[in-house]
């Protein structure tokens, strides 16, 4: 993990209050594997703490950072031009393993763009990979850019654009094997999901989101309950920042 | 001009006065990668109790104007895993180890600081001030006469082991408390610890933390953290940790003169990993620009 000054490359709104970033930071670019993410920090000292955002893509100068604004710091960061500079934190966290069969890779809202990274290694390994992305309405972004990687079946929750209602929705209609899923999107549709699939006797693995403090497991300010005891606190609580943000959903106590 | 930057506190000799604040470090390991440990005058570990203890459910944190609300509720791996990976990782660097010791009730504090007399630590500091623990913790730390007991209690069991008290701000006048643990034979005070707050979601109609009330700390709290340091010292004779919203060299410089002979940092290593180091440099690099020969000199110069 390092802890740097990167530089603004490109920025792009690439949907209502969805922003697209590249920022130049080889030493993080270079290590960044699929599921991991990065911290960055306001220049505002007020707004101390750092704003966790996925690592949606890479490559051997950049990563790439697709967000919606959400508050004062991802306000700021979508207010950056090429060649500023911002701080950064990464990359953070564990990995989605490295896998040997086909999966399906699930996205929900801003929970997308981290999918997008997991998609294409998955592909470059040789892996037939299906992805299945929830939104509002019509109103999508990244979608195209998974057509390269494999199928793309697409749920709204207001039936504007295919399967109306959620990504397990989605999944049931078109009756998929889900010996094997990835999922990143709110609370409620990992629950659902991994429910869905659990049931089926699959493997579910999901990225979890939780506020954080120090982003390096120094706080323990984001944990999530967990089945087996933890290997810092010999509790129950795994820390998102560092053991996850990727889990084996079988392995949470939630 | 050759500076002198090391201090002394109840015996004990730190390179340099700048420590990490317990809690936001957890025992160095994940800052060892930003921060060369070895140039700090000390680690302060999290808060260790006998038997592991879970916290408090999420979210456990949240930021606000300047500074931050935390209900983490103690969570700790307890002394036995502290003492086999905790400390040990510690003991690699040149650097202080001061470890912070909770417990719901004197005999937990009792055991845990009769276990830590023999181990590698420098200095104990007893956490009496944790808002966000329902038992034991705070309750020690706002009654003047449970505070004595609880000094005199740890003090019977420490050993050799220098103890400071850390005190809450959460009470009316902390000068009472800071005589009290003084009377119980206390080593030291470190002040202050976070300050009770509470945050409302308003879209959700909810309290922002599970916890409900979380300790606010960070730079909003540290005019006030000057002025509880500064009233501490010109009260007991004792030499003080002093921290609370410590962000830069100049902050610091603020305690020591207030008082402090030690300075912990803390919330303002989430808002910059490496900050604890760009401190130490900062104050040498303010000692050189006073022309000032021996830290020691500004420790409660402002009277
Ligand atoms: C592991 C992880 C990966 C994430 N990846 C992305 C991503 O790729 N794209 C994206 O748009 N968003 C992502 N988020 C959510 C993103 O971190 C928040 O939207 C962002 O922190 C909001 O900051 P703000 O200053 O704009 O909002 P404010 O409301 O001003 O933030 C106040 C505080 O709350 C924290 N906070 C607010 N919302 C969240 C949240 N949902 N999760 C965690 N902390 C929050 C902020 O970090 C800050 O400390 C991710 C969160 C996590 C934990
Ligand atoms: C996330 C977090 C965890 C903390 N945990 C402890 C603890 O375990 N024991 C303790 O004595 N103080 C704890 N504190 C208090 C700090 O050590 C310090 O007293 C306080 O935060 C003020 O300093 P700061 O403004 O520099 O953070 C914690 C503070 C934070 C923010
Ligand atoms: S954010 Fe501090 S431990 Fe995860």
């Amino acid at each position: 993990m390092k802890y740097s000054i990167g530089t603004v490359i490109s920025i792009k709104k690439i949907g209502e209050g969805i922003f697209d970033l590249r920022v130049a930071e080889p030493g993080i670019a270079r290590d960044a594997e699929p599921g991991q993410f990065v911290c960055l920090y306001s220049d505002d000292g007020a707004h101390l703490l750092p704003r966790p955002i996925s690592i949606c893509e890479r490559d051997e100068e950049s990563v790439r950072l697709v967000f919606r604004i959400a508050g004062y710091g991802t306000k700021e960061f979508s207010e950056k031009k090429p060649g500023d500079t911002v701080r950064i934190l990464g990359p953070i966290g564990n990995p989605y393993p490295a896998f040997t069969s086909n999966v399906i890779v699930v996205g929900g809202g801003i929970g997308i763009p981290p999918m997008l990274y997991l998609a294409r290694k998955c592909k470059e390994a040789g892996l037939k990979v299906t992805t299945v992305l929830g939104y509002r309405d019509k109103n999508t972004f990244l979608d195209e850019e998974f057509k390269a990687y494999g199928d793309v079946i697409i749920a709204t929750d207001n039936g504007d654009l295919g399967v109306h209602g959620t990504v397990v929705d989605a999944i049931r209609e078109k009756d998929l094997d889900v010996s094997l899923v990835c999922a990143c999107g709110p609370m409620p549709m990992l629950k659902g999901l991994s429910k869905y699939v659990l049931e089926k006797g699959g493997r579910c693995y999901v990225s979890l989101e939780e506020r954080m403090a120090c982003g390096v497991g120094a706080c323990l300010g984001c944990i999530t309950k967990t089945k087996q005891v933890d290997g810092h606190s010999h509790v129950k609580n795994q820390r998102i920042c560092t053991e996850g943000p990727v889990f084996d959903a079988s392995e949470l106590d939630w | 001009m050759a500076i002198k930057t090391e201090v002394k506190l109840a015996g004990v000799s730190l390179k340099n006065p700048v420590l990490t604040a317990s809690g936001t470090f957890g025992s160095g390991m994940e800052f060892s990668q930003f921060v060369d440990l070895s140039k700090l005058g000390g680690v302060v570990t999290k808060g260790v109790s006998v038997v592991p203890w879970e916290g408090n459910p999420t979210p456990r944190v949240m930021e606000t104007a300047s500074g931050m609300l935390n209900a983490i509720g103690l969570q700790n791996p307890g002394l036995d895993v502290f003492l086999k990976r905790d400390l040990p990782f510690l003991e690699q660097f040149n650097t202080r180890r001061i470890v912070n010791v909770c417990g719901h009730t004197t005999e937990e504090y009792v055991k845990a600081v009769e276990i830590l007399s023999e181990s590698s630590a420098d200095i104990l500091e007893i956490n009496i001030s944790c808002p966000n623990v329902k038992a034991g913790g705070i309750t020690f730390g706002t009654v003047p006469k449970m505070a004595e007991e609880i000094t005199k209690a740890v003090k019977a069991v420490a050993g050799k082991k220098p103890v400071f008290m850390k005190l809450s701000p959460n009470v009316t006048d902390i000068t009472e408390i800071a005589k009290a643990v003084e009377a119980g034979g206390a080593d030291g005070i470190s002040l202050i610890n976070t300050l009770l707050g509470m945050k409302i979601d308003i879209r959700r109609r909810a309290f922002a933390l599970a916890n409900k009330t979380g300790g606010l700390s960070g730079p909003a709290v540290k005019p006030v953290a000057v002025r509880m340091v500064y009233q501490v010292a010109n009260s007991v004779k004792l030499p003080l940790i002093g921290m609370g919203g410590i962000a830069c060299a100049e902050d610091a410089i603020e305690f020591l003169m207030a008082g402090a002979t030690a300075v912990s940092v803390g919330t303002a290593n989430f808002h910059n990993p490496k900050v604890t180091e760009e401190i130490v440099s900062g104050i040498e690099a303010f000692l050189t620009e006073q022309k000032i020969a021996d830290i020691n000199e500004i420790i409660g110069c402002v009277r």
